[in-house]
């Protein structure tokens, strides 16, 4: 899979794929790798992304372990936070505010929204930080860097799991019914992984060079809650504001997810923009991050 | 000879100052974070940049184990960077026969949270193991570090030795066809040492090739069949070991195992006496830059006496490489002990014994000095030369059939007694 530009005859990159010169020519055997300089171009080594597929296994092994390691509370922290959250925006946004949330009771409205955005926030934030407190790793030995970044994704889809526990329970509470709908929850959480995927690959390998992203993450994560109808629903929004909520690839993700789950109607091209936007995101991403990915050892 | 790697023109720049020259506003360092990535990336005109490789051309083949040797920042690091990925090259190729394992330090991913064996497997697969390979050899590499019992304690409770033990288990259960190395000799006690060591050999007697870095000269000497010294990004020497050492050590001290003044000027001293040329020389009397250790060899002095009537004393103190002192010698023997000397040129040696001191580079002070009537110094030069001690014909020399580090100053090759009792203990 090529990630267009750049592409000369010779920019084929390591391992395993065809080198750039013929057997003949070389009069030997063909290298197994190729080293070339960092002015060659972009592509996505998809066989060597397989090649080190384990890696990204005890990358996210290791994301999930040491991050309830020495705490008392260990892994109850990934109910603890969307419960927590969840009570205190129903406090404020169900009771005194008053917030109307259709056919959906208001706490089971926020989890739902929270829970993904909780994956996609955490997730986003931890694979900012990852190259740069990697970088011992990053200095010393050679691997895909991605799967630095991806792994605090994958270790976040760990958590999400575990406190998708708590929208099972809520939603028996509430006496929500199955519907044909609920098939789609796995679709929404992979566009969402999609999404964080591909803004944490971009912010993490800006903050290697740029380490602001760092200062100016949280309050991005922020704003963008607030632009996102994750604690309110979309209709509350003038009809003005919703075609730029529409850009906010989070509104569609979210508000399919909930749809989902209900059993409601989808809004199809709603979804549909979000995930066109998602994919055109994660493209862009991968580009960035390839192109800056030689010089993070010299400059990290 | 099958080649293992192959360098081609290879060159790295970096950058010699900050990440951006001088000051930058908020404006333009968005501008930059937007257009980065669309940038090739250019060094401007160069003149803030520097060169830690250039031109590098080498062919290693396989089977070959390949010492690096230079002084801090001659390239040595960044080349092994480049070869083992890390960074690429400004300009040049490498290629690479063979699955290639790097050591650029100890504990390679290790996390200070996760026990011993949750490490072995997240460092393996770092380093490129399968999991499957690192689940065959699990036992093997907890039983080669000898912490089966500290198994599931988190390494940070480790002691540094226990964890360096450790750490390198891992990296020895590597199978590459090419192994770098980056002076990871350096860790644990001298059994430890020995273990890796002979790890290395096994190594290399399977075929493998090994290249790698170190400060150890006589570690380099022994181990190695070629050796490559690097200078401000150049290769400036490739071949034997020993030779290649001997230049490193030479351009290390400014000077080499002989030293000759070119004129009286120059020639350190007084208008009493002036040397002339020091040089190391062997029993056969021709200049020697390496000397094995069980041979003996002199410390030649040639000095002109330009006043008569003077008692000199020729004076050598010996150096080794971390600066100890191994001794000072005068000469109290010859017939010029008590005797004035005519004004001439005087040759004087000092003969030091095989089987005495320890290998490794040594460097020499050399002084012509007067004790009648009263302590005068005439004549003193520093580091007048240098060169080395061998042992690499171990059925020589004290080192038997040991080849890790030997500790002490002095190796002397001494009388051994050993008797067995008449009746059995059991």
């Amino acid at each position: 899979m090529d990630l267009q530009a750049n592409k000369s005859p010779q920019s084929q990159t390591p391992v395993t794929t065809q080198p750039a010169f013929s057997k003949q020519e070389l009069g030997t055997e063909k290298p197994h790798a190729l080293i070339k300089s960092e002015e060659e171009g972009v592509q996505l080594n998809v066989a060597e992304l397989w090649d080190f597929r384990e890696l990204l296994y005890f990358l996210t092994l290791r994301d999930v372990k040491v991050r309830y390691k020495q705490t008392l509370m260990g892994i109850a922290w990934v109910l603890i936070q969307p419960v927590l959250t969840m009570f205190i925006f129903t406090l404020v946004f169900g009771r005194f505010v008053k917030v109307d949330t259709g056919a959906i009771p208001y706490p089971l409205f926020a989890l739902s929204g929270l829970l993904l955005w909780l994956f996609f926030a955490n997730s986003v934030t931890n694979s900012t930080q990852s190259l740069v407190s990697n970088s011992n790793l990053i200095t010393k030995v050679y691997f895909p860097r991605m799967f630095v970044p991806a792994a605090s994704v994958t270790a976040g889809i760990v958590d999400l799991s575990v406190a998708f526990l708590l929208l099972v329970v809520l939603t028996g509470y509430y006496r929500v019914g199955l519907s044909w709908h609920n098939l789609l929850l796995p679709f929404f959480v992979l566009l969402m992984t999609m999404l964080a995927l591909s803004v944490g690959l971009l912010f993490s390998a800006l903050t290697v060079k740029y380490r602001d992203l760092r200062h100016a993450l949280p309050f991005i994560i922020q704003i963008w809650l607030f632009a996102s109808p994750v604690i309110y629903p979309a209709t509350v929004v003038p009809e003005n504001w919703r075609l730029l909520m529409l850009l906010n690839p989070i509104a569609g993700i979210v508000e399919g997810f909930r749809a989902s789950l209900m059993g409601l109607p989808f809004n199809w091209p709603h979804i549909a923009i979000a995930g066109g936007i998602t994919l055109l995101l994660l493209l862009v991403s991968f580009y960035v991050f390839r192109r800056l990915e030689s010089s993070f050892a010299d400059v990290i | 000879m099958r080649a293992a790697i192959t360098i081609e023109n290879l060159s790295k720049r970096y950058r010699s100052g900050g990440l951006h020259p001088g000051y930058m506003t908020f404006r333009e360092m968005l501008g930059g974070i937007i257009t980065a990535p669309f940038r090739k990336q250019s060094f401007g005109n160069g003149t803030n940049t520097i060169w830690a490789l250039r031109d590098v051309n080498l062919n290693i083949n396989h089977g070959e184990l390949v010492g690096i040797i230079g002084h801090n920042g001659a390239g040595k690091s960044t080349l092994l960077k480049i070869l083992s990925r890390v960074t690429k090259p400004t300009t040049g190729q490498v290629k690479l026969y063979g699955r290639v394992g790097s050591l650029l330090e100890v504990g390679t991913g290790f996390h200070p949270d996760l026990s011993g064996r949750e490490n072995i497997f997240l460092s393996g697969a770092i380093l490129g193991m399968r999991r499957a390979e690192i689940d065959r050899k699990f036992d093997e590499i907890l039983a080669f570090s000898e912490l089966e019992q500290f198994a599931e304690t988190p390494v940070k409770w480790y002691s540094t030795g226990m964890y360096v033990r450790l750490a390198f288990s891992v990296a020895a259960h590597l199978e590459p066809e090419i192994l770098m190395m980056d002076e990871v000799l350096a860790v644990g006690d001298a059994a430890f040492q020995q273990k890796c060591l002979d790890k290395m050999h096994q190594i290399r007697q399977q075929g493998r090739t090994i290249l790698f870095v170190s400060h150890d000269m006589a570690a380099i000497t022994r181990l190695c069949k070629r050796a490559v010294l690097l200078e401000r990004g150049q290769i400036v020497g490739d071949g034997i070991p020993q030779e290649i050492v001997n230049q490193y050590l030479s351009s290390n001290w400014k000077t080499g195992a002989d030293h000759e003044w070119a004129g009286p000027s120059e020639a350190p001293g007084n208008d009493i006496v002036r040397l002339r040329r020091v040089r190391v020389c062997d029993e056969s009397g021709s200049t020697v830059s390496a000397v094995s250790i069980h041979n003996p060899f002199a410390i030649e002095v040639v000095y002109d006496v330009l006043k008569p009537g003077h008692v000199l004393v020729p004076v050598i103190e010996l150096h080794n490489e971390q600066g100890v002192e191994l001794f000072s010698t005068h000469d109290t023997g010859s017939e010029w002990r008590h005797k004035p000397r005519e004004a001439a040129r005087y040759t004087s040696s000092a003969w030091v014994p095989g089987n005495l001191l320890a290998e490794g580079g040594l460097v020499a002070h050399v002084s012509i000095m007067s004790h009648i009537p009263a302590t005068t110094l005439h004549a003193h030069e520093r580091n007048a030369i240098a060169f080395q001690l061998v042992d690499n014909q171990p059925e020589d020399s004290a080192r038997g059939d040991y080849v890790g580090p030997m500790p002490g100053i002095v190796r002397p090759l001494l009388k051994w007694t050993t008797t067995a009792a008449a009746t059995s203990p059991i």
